[in-house]
């Protein structure tokens, strides 16, 4: 049996302390409601909720999944029943349950970030905000926030700006760019207290029986095992130039030998995602694995291991 | 509200695996898991092994449960072996173990009183209206089925499914069995015939709709099972939504696996594969939206 006794299992974002360094990854554990049927939300070290818009939306149209070899392509158009009702519903709900909880939020303009922002200020709850940067900005063509320097740090400082107390705010980087380094200074010099690590990466699957694109949207976002050392490498590169910046990192999780690579290569929590469609107590068994094997090797803490990968 | 609120994750034993036409019949010693399952109700399996390049789960309407028996719980399947997950759960021989979630989703509504009851089944969306229709006759409900597909080998029926309906009626597109043609062609005479109240569907997508529109037409109650691919059965993945509308007539695009898969087919905005009904709730306008 693990001894959480003699192990520090504890990780840092900002200024706070989660119990587990294993999260869920947004969109990917429904309203929480879905999962605790199936274990205690309060057992993970924070429930990241799905992305949260400023108004309702009601996603993309049918299809919008398409399994690909150990992975998925997803195109939902981020559902979702707008921040006002997520605040009246799901918070409540999920504070009741003891989770932690850390919000995502997405917008299509600067000024939706800040409106956001200023919606969440106040929120005792809230151990954080994931601010998901990998949405098309109307302002400008629709090209994605997170490909741009310049619109990357316009939104995070909106948020720092409207956000108030001393909420960690994480921002979800994209993997779909030239220099991830450089995007991640950006964030980090606008106020960003961590980084999560990484979002999903473009993709497209061709229906060939009728000649045309399986999903709906057309393109979708490719996660699962298959974008695994995409997301270890950008984790990799990150911790190297801003080592002192903790790292959420996900993408294709599935066990905790997968998580303890993240770590190693510098991820100071680690998210599940797609591995919960196929397995609804993934996070939890991702958790106990990697206890266990960060005792088997003999580390007294996470923070011990965190980048060793680095020598 | 208690989401998936009987739902269990199991390990569960595969007890028989029989060929039956097209499909694989699969029993499965699943204890307290048979306990809650209602006839409409699904599992969610995982495929393929640890190391399976298959990370999605897959869902399966529950053919048959009996919480009795000598091997205590059990959970029947008629699977259809179409895809490589379905055909891996299919190759399972007996005591084989295999991940099983359920029961999970909305299970069909059963009069409080007896009524004439007609039950309409695609393929092997013919497998929960046998459990069904047990479950109709004995509340003294007068139970008649039909069963269509493309050609007869693809009509799941089995014997002892035939006790518990007053009349079977099959179709097949190839004129292999039965009455040429499909189910709907011979639904308006059933109807009348059997002075139906209530009409139960499964199959696909395309033939639910077909039914409903003769159900509207003879304004009788119209409870489908719908199909919309699923990746993980629990309400998670958001990808097996259906638009449909609510007591206020507002349009939702809502999960599959939550609010159905047993749904009132008078509720459903038919033919919305590929678009968004005007008018949905949070629907946007604008041409750029986020891809996932």
């Amino acid at each position: 049996m693990s001894d959480f006794q003699s192990f520090d299992f504890r990780t840092k974002f900002g200024s706070r302390y989660f119990p587990s360094p294993i999260f869920t990854a947004s969109g990917c554990a429904g309203s929480g409601k879905e999962l605790s049927q199936f274990f205690d939300l309060d057992e993970l070290g924070a429930v990241v909720t799905k992305s949260i818009a400023v108004k309702p939306r009601s996603g993309r149209a049918t299809p919008r999944m398409a399994e690909t070899p150990s992975g998925m392509l997803n195109s939902i158009g981020l559902q979702g029943p707008g921040i006002d009702q997520f605040l009246a519903d799901d918070i409540p709900w999920l504070q009741s349950k003891g989770a932690r909880v850390i919000v995502s939020i997405s917008g299509e303009t600067i000024e939706e970030y800040a409106t956001l922002a200023r919606k969440l200020r106040g929120i005792n709850a809230l151990f954080g905000i994931e601010v998901n940067i990998s949405c098309p900005n109307v302002e400008n063509r629709g090209l994605v926030f997170s490909c741009d320097p310049v619109a990357s740090r316009a939104v995070i400082e909106a948020v720092r700006r409207n956000i108030g107390g001393d909420y960690p705010i994480i921002a979800k980087l994209s993997p779909d760019v030239t220099d991830i380094v450089s995007i991640a200074k950006e964030v980090v010099s606008a106020g960003a207290d961590g980084l999560a690590l990484i979002n999903t990466l473009l993709g497209m699957v061709i229906d060939i029986d009728a000649a045309r694109p399986k999903l709906a949207g057309v393109t979708g976002g490719l996660s699962g095992p298959a974008i695994r050392p995409v997301a270890v490498r950008a984790i990799f590169q990150v911790h190297a130039a801003l080592p002192n910046i903790p790292i959420l990192g996900m993408g294709g999780v599935t066990s905790g030998r997968d998580a303890l690579e993240m770590i190693f290569a510098g991820a100071s929590g680690v998210s599940i995602g797609t591995a919960t469609f196929g397995n609804p107590t993934a996070a939890i068994r991702v958790k106990e694995e990697l206890l266990g094997l960060l005792q088997s090797k003999g580390f007294k803490s996470l923070k011990d291991a965190i980048g060793v990968a680095h020598g | 509200m208690n989401i998936n609120p009987r739902a269990i994750q199991k390990s569960v034993e595969v007890l028989s695996n029989k060929k039956v036409g097209s499909y694989h019949h699969m029993v499965f010693s699943v204890g307290e898991m048979a306990l809650h399952a209602k006839p409409g109700n699904f599992v969610a399996i995982a495929v393929g092994g640890n190391s399976s390049a298959m990370v999605l789960r897959r869902a399966f309407a529950i053919y048959r449960a009996s919480d009795r028996g000598n091997f205590g719980g059990t959970i029947e399947l008629v699977v259809a072996a179409h895809g490589s997950g379905s055909r891996w759960l299919s190759e399972r021989a007996i005591h084989d173990r295999v991940d099983m979630v359920g029961p999970l989703g909305t299970a069909f509504g059963i009069p409080t009183e007896p009524v004439s009851a007609l039950l309409v089944g695609g393929g092997y969306g013919s497998a929960p209206l046998f459990g069904l229709a047990e479950v109709l006759k004995q509340r003294g409900c007068r139970v008649d089925i039909v069963l269509g597909a493309s050609n007869a080998n693809k009509i799941y029926a089995p014997l002892e499914g035939k006790r518990s309906v007053n009349t079977m009626t099959l179709t097949t597109e190839d004129g292999g069995a039965g009455v040429k043609g499909r189910v709907t062609d011979v639904l308006p005479q059933l109807i009348e015939k059997h002075n139906t109240e209530i009409i139960y569907s499964c199959g696909p997508m395309a033939m639910l709709e077909a039914v409903d529109i003769i159900a509207q037409r003879f304004e009788i109650l119209h409870q489908c099972a719908v199909e919309e691919s699923m990746a993980c059965g629990i309400g998670v993945c958001m990808t097996c939504v259906i638009p449909l509308k609510n007591d206020a007539g507002v349009i939702k695009m809502q999960r599959s696996c939550i609010e159905g898969p047993v749904v009132d087919g008078s509720k459903v905005i038919w033919g919305s594969s590929r678009q968004i009904p005007s008018g949905t709730w949070g629907h946007q306008s604008l041409g750029v939206q986020n891809h996932e």
